[in-house]
C-alpha cells in the first residue's frame, strides 16, 4: 500500500508537471528583460509598463470583455425565458427546440464559426463588433438553458399554482417563487457563458472584421509573427486573478453546508481549441 | 408551473435558434453542392468529387492524417487520464476539491498562449534541449513533427479525459467496491470486474470530448506541426481566409459533420449530462 | 456560489461603466475614421499616432499575411469598409482588372514628386493611376554564415542533403513555385504545364529536408538560429541580421523576384480623400524615413534614399546595382493560372 502510495504520487507530480510547464515558462518570459526568447538577459518588471501602454492589446482587452459581457447577459436573458418556456411546451417542439440547442455543443467550432460567417454574408450584416456579438450570445445560450433546465425540473409544479391561488398575479409568483428556485442555474449558466466568451478563439476568428479583435485573435497573430513579452506579462496576471478568483469560490465552497463530498467537476464541454 | 401562456417564452430563443443555430448549418450543406456561392445558386458534386479524388488523394491524405492523429492523441490522453481520474478519486474529499482546483486551472488560460508556450519549449534551441544538452543526452527533435501536434493535443485535451472519467468514479457506489472486496476478489479483479466497467460512461464521453477537438483543430498544427502538417482543420481555414473557395470549404466542413456523428454514435454514452456539466 | 442579486447588481454596474466608456470613445462622431490594411510589421510604430494627431482622423489599422489573405477578404465581402491597401504588383495587376482599385487624385498627394522615377511607371500600372510605391525589395536566401559549408549563392542549396531539417520555406505559393521555377531555368512567371509540374516534382524532392514551411515567424527561428538557411524578403533579411551577426543574405545567381509594394485605395472606399491624405503622409521624406528605419525595405523615396549613410547605400542586399537587377524578374498577374498555383503548392506542403 505504501509503494501504491508513493507511485500515484510521483505519478501526479509528473502530469501536474506537464500541466504547468508551459505557464511557469510563460511567467518566467515575463520577467525577462531580453525581447528574444533565445536567450535571458536579467529581470525586469518593464513588459509590465508597456502592457498598459500598449494600445493594440489593451484596446483587445477591452473588447474581450465587453464582448464577454454583453453577450453572456443577452444570453441570460433570452436563455432564461427560453428555458421556463421549454419547460412548458409539448413533447413534439421541446424535442425539437432541445435538439437545435445541443447543436453548437456538440458541432465542430469550425464548423459553427463558418455557418455563423456565412449567415452573417447571406444577411448582409457586415463582419466586426456586432457580428461578433451575434456570434457569441449564440454559442452562450445554449449554456444557460442547460444550467437552468434541470432547475427547473427539480422545480415543484404546486409552488407556482399556491403563489397563484394565493392571489398573486402571473408575473409576480415568476419572480417571487421560480426564480429564486432556478437562480443558481442562472448564476451557473452566466459564469459559464462568461468564461466561454472569453476563451472563445475558432468563431471569433470567423466572426469578427476588421479592426475589431479578441485577446485571442491578437495573440493567434502576434503568435505567427512573434509573441511580444508584454503578451506574457498579460498572461501572468490573468492567471494570477483566476487562481485567486478559483481559491476564493472553493474556499467559499468549502463551507457550504452539504459539502463538496462528490460534487463533480466542471467539464467545458467545448474546447476553445476545436 | 404548468403554464400554457408561458410556453411562449421560448418563441424568442425559437427564432434565434433557427435565424442562428438551423439556418446557417442548412446554408453550409447548401453551399457545400455549388460552384461559386457567393455569386450564385447551382447545383455540383465538383466539390466532394475534388476531396474524394482517388488520382490525386491530396485531401484523403489531409483527412486521414487528421483523423489518424486524433486517434493516437486520444489513445495516449486515455492512458495517461485514467490512472490520474482514478488517483485524483481515491483522494479524500477535502484534498480533491484543492487538486481539481488546480486542474482546471490550466485550462483558463488561453490556449493559444499555452501552444504558443510549448513551442518555446520544444524548439532546437529551446529550454527542453538546452536542458538536455547540459546533462549531455541526446537532443529532442520534435518540432515540426507529428508528434508535436500529438504533444499539443494531448496537453490541450487531456483535462477532458481526465475530469468525465472523475466524475464517474467519484459516483461509484463504495459499498459494491467493499462487497467484492469483502467475497474475497483481489484489487486488480476488483477493478478490472467492478470499477472498470462501472467508469466506461465516463470513458466514453472522455474519448468523445478529446477526439472531435483533436480531428477538427487548425491551431495547434498551424504552431506546431507547421505548414507540412496541415489537417482539415487548415484546408477549411484556407479556404474561406486565404483561396476563398467558399463551396469547397463548406464541402468539408460537411464533411466534418459527418465524421462526428460518426464519432459519436460509435462511442456511447450519455453526452447529454458530460455536455451540460457544472461549473466547479 | 455568488447570489443571483449579486450577479445582476454586479452585471448592472458593468454594463454601466462599459457604456460610459463606450460612449467616451464614440462620442464625437464627426471624426472621419480610415480603415487601412497592411501587411504585418510592416509600418514603423508610432506613424499612425502621429497621423492622427496632425490630422484629427483615426485609423483603424489591420494586417494581413499573404497578398492572397488580403485579396480574399476584400472581395468575399463583409469588409467594405477598408480604405487603403499595400499590395504587390501582380495583385495590383488583378484588382486593376476587376477594377477593385479607386485612381488616385495626385492634387491631394503633392509627395508622390519624391518617390524616385526609377519605381514608376512600371507595367503593372501604368502611368501610376493607381498606386503609389511604398517599398521594394528582392527575394533570396538568409543563412548562417558560420554554419555553412561552402558560400551560398544558389538556389541549389536549398536542395543540399547536408541542411537535412536545417531549412526553412516560405508558405507563399509565388514566392516557393518561382524560385524552383528559376532554378530549373524558366520564368517566375511560366504559364506552362509541363515547367509548372518539373517546379512542383522539384519542391516535392525537397520536401524532406525541409524543416518548417513558415511564415512571419521564420524570422524569430532565424534569430534564435533554428535553422541554417530561410528563403525570405530583403527587409526581413535586414532585420534578422540586426539582431543575429552571424547571418548573411543573398540574391542567387539564377535570379530571383524583385517586387514592388504600393498603397492603393480601394474603389469602395467611402474616405477617398483621407486615403489620398494618409498615403501623401507616408511619402513625406520624415515618415517614409521613419519606416525605413523600422522595417528595413528598400525605400523608393528619393530623398530618403539620398540621406541614407553610404554603407547602407552601396549595401547590394538592400539596393542592389543593375547587374542584379536585371537577373530578376517582377510577378505578373497569372490569370486562371493562378489556381494552378495554388494546387500545386498545396500538394507540395500536404501531401
Amino acid at each position: 500500500m505504501k509503494l501504491w502510495k508513493r507511485l500515484s504520487y510521483a505519478y501526479s507530480v509528473l502530469i501536474f508537471l506537464f500541466l504547468y510547464a508551459p505557464i511557469v515558462v510563460m511567467i518566467v518570459y515575463s520577467f525577462n528583460a531580453e525581447k528574444s526568447r533565445a536567450k535571458w538577459g536579467g529581470f525586469t518588471l518593464k513588459w509590465y509598463r508597456e502592457l498598459f501602454s500598449n494600445s493594440d492589446i489593451m484596446e483587445a482587452l477591452i473588447t474581450t470583455l465587453t464582448i464577454a459581457l454583453l453577450s453572456s447577459i443577452i444570453a441570460l436573458i433570452i436563455g432564461t425565458a427560453a428555458a421556463v418556456g421549454i419547460a412548458n411546451l409539448r413533447k413534439g417542439p421541446r424535442k425539437w427546440l432541445m435538439n437545435i440547442t445541443y447543436l453548437p455543443m456538440l458541432n465542430a467550432d469550425i464548423v459553427t464559426g463558418v455557418s455563423l460567417l456565412l449567415i452573417f454574408s447571406l444577411m448582409g450584416i457586415e463582419l466586426g463588433y456586432v457580428s461578433l456579438l451575434l456570434a457569441h450570445v449564440t454559442f452562450n445560450i445554449p449554456y444557460v438553458i442547460l444550467s437552468i433546465m434541470p432547475k427547473l425540473r427539480q422545480l415543484d409544479p404546486h409552488l407556482y399554482e399556491a403563489a397563484q391561488d394565493l392571489g398573486a398575479p402571473p408575473v409576480l409568483a415568476f419572480f417571487k417563487v421560480v426564480l429564486p428556485e432556478i437562480s443558481p442555474g442562472i448564476v451557473t449558466g452566466f459564469l459559464l457563458a462568461f468564461t466561454m466568451s472569453i476563451d472563445d478563439f475558432v468563431i471569433s476568428f470567423f466572426t469578427t472584421g476588421s479592426g475589431v479583435s479578441t485577446l485571442a485573435i491578437e495573440i493567434y497573430s502576434m503568435a505567427r509573427r512573434g509573441i511580444k513579452p508584454e503578451i506574457n506579462a498579460l498572461s501572468a496576471i490573468m492567471f494570477l486573478v483566476v487562481l485567486a478568483l478559483l481559491l476564493v469560490i472553493n474556499l467559499r465552497g468549502g463551507k457550504d453546508k452539504k459539502g463538496a463530498e462528490n460534487r463533480p467537476v466542471s467539464v467545458r464541454a467545448r474546447s476553445s481549441a476545436r | 408551473m404548468n403554464n400554457k401562456k408561458s410556453q411562449w417564452l421560448a418563441l424568442p430563443y425559437a427564432v434565434y435558434a433557427v435565424i442562428f443555430i438551423a439556418a446557417p448549418l442548412l446554408l453550409i450543406v447548401l453551399y457545400s453542392f455549388c460552384t461559386d456561392p457567393q455569386n450564385g445558386i447551382d447545383f455540383t458534386m465538383e466539390n466532394f468529387v475534388r476531396f474524394f479524388d482517388f488520382a490525386n488523394p491530396m485531401y484523403m491524405q489531409v483527412l486521414w492524417r487528421s483523423i489518424y492523429l486524433a486517434i493516437i492523441s486520444t489513445i495516449i490522453c486515455l492512458l495517461l487520464g485514467y490512472p490520474m481520474a482514478y488517483i485524483l478519486s481515491q483522494l479524500s474529499p477535502r484534498v480533491r476539491g484543492v487538486v481539481s482546483v488546480l486542474f482546471i486551472l490550466p485550462m483558463w488560460m488561453n490556449f493559444l498562449l499555452r501552444t504558443y508556450s510549448w513551442m518555446s519549449l520544444l524548439e532546437k534551441t529551446g529550454l527542453i534541449n538546452r536542458l538536455l544538452e547540459a546533462l549531455s543526452l541526446p537532443s529532442l527533435d520534435i518540432m515540426y513533427t507529428q508528434w508535436a501536434v500529438v504533444l499539443g493535443n494531448v496537453y490541450n485535451f487531456l483535462p477532458f479525459m481526465i475530469l468525465p472519467i472523475y466524475n464517474v468514479l467519484i459516483k461509484i457506489d463504495k459499498s459494491v467496491v467493499e462487497a467484492a472486496q469483502d467475497l474475497g476478489a483481489p484489487p486488480y479483479r476488483v477493478f478490472t470486474r467492478v470499477i472498470f466497467p462501472l467508469s466506461l460512461g465516463g470513458v466514453a464521453s472522455g474519448i468523445t470530448m478529446t477526439f472531435m477537438p483533436a480531428v477538427t483543430t487548425f491551431v495547434i498544427s498551424k504552431l506546431l506541426g507547421g505548414g507540412q502538417n496541415t489537417l482539415i482543420g487548415d484546408l477549411i481555414e484556407k479556404q474561406f481566409k486565404v483561396t476563398g473557395n467558399w463551396g469547397f470549404g463548406s464541402a468539408m466542413s460537411v464533411i466534418i459533420m459527418v465524421l462526428i456523428l460518426i464519432a459519436m454514435n460509435i462511442t456511447p454514452g450519455d453526452k447529454e449530462e458530460s455536455a451540460g456539466g457544472t461549473l466547479l | 456560489m455568488l447570489g443571483l442579486k449579486k450577479l445582476v447588481s454586479f452585471a448592472l454596474v458593468c454594463v454601466m461603466v462599459m457604456t460610459l466608456v463606450l460612449s467616451g470613445c464614440g462620442g464625437n462622431s464627426d471624426v472621419t475614421t480610415l480603415y487601412v490594411y497592411n501587411w504585418g510589421d510592416y509600418i514603423a510604430e508610432d506613424v499612425l499616432d502621429m497621423f492622427t494627431e496632425e490630422t484629427g482622423i483615426k485609423v483603424v489599422y489591420d494586417t494581413y499575411e499573404q497578398n492572397e489573405d488580403m485579396y480574399t477578404k476584400i472581395t468575399s465581402g463583409g469588409s467594405s469598409k477598408i480604405d487603403v491597401i499595400f499590395p504587390s504588383e501582380y495583385i495590383i495587376e488583378k484588382m486593376i482588372n476587376e477594377d477593385l482599385l479607386a485612381e488616385i487624385n495626385y492634387d491631394n498627394v503633392p509627395n508622390m514628386a519624391l518617390i524616385d522615377d526609377k519605381y514608376k511607371d512600371q507595367s503593372y500600372d501604368p502611368g501610376n493611376k493607381y498606386s503609389v510605391p511604398y517599398m521594394w525589395g528582392t527575394l533570396g536566401i538568409v543563412y548562417d554564415a558560420t554554419r555553412v559549408s561552402e558560400p551560398i549563392d544558389s538556389w541549389e542549396d536549398l536542395w543540399d542533403p547536408q541542411y537535412k531539417g536545417e531549412i526553412l520555406m516560405w508558405d507563399s505559393m509565388r514566392d516557393s513555385m518561382g524560385l524552383s521555377l528559376k532554378l530549373l531555368g524558366y520564368s517566375m512567371n511560366s504559364t506552362n504545364m509541363d515547367e509548372l509540374t518539373a517546379a512542383r516534382d522539384k519542391l516535392m524532392e525537397q520536401k524532406p529536408l525541409v524543416l518548417n514551411y513558415a511564415g512571419d515567424q521564420m524570422k524569430d527561428n532565424m534569430i534564435a538560429g533554428e535553422a541554417i538557411m530561410a528563403v525570405m524578403y530583403s527587409g526581413d533579411a535586414i532585420t534578422v541580421m540586426d539582431s543575429n551577426e552571424n547571418l548573411d543574405y543573398v540574391v542567387p545567381k539564377e535570379g530571383s523576384n524583385i517586387w514592388f509594394d504600393s498603397m492603393c485605395i480601394l474603389k469602395s472606399s467611402t474616405n477617398k480623400e483621407a486615403a489620398e491624405q494618409f498615403i501623401n503622409f507616408m511619402c513625406r521624406t520624415d515618415i517614409a524615413e521613419m519606416n525605413r528605419a523600422y522595417i528595413n525595405y528598400s525605400t523608393p523615396q528619393r530623398e530618403v534614399y539620398e540621406n541614407l549613410p553610404d554603407e547602407i547605400r552601396n549595401d547590394q542586399r538592400q539596393y542592389p546595382d543593375d547587374s542584379i537587377f536585371e537577373l530578376c524578374e517582377v510577378y505578373e498577374d497569372l490569370g486562371e493560372f493562378t489556381d494552378t498555383y495554388a494546387e500545386f503548392w498545396f500538394q507540395v506542403i500536404a501531401s
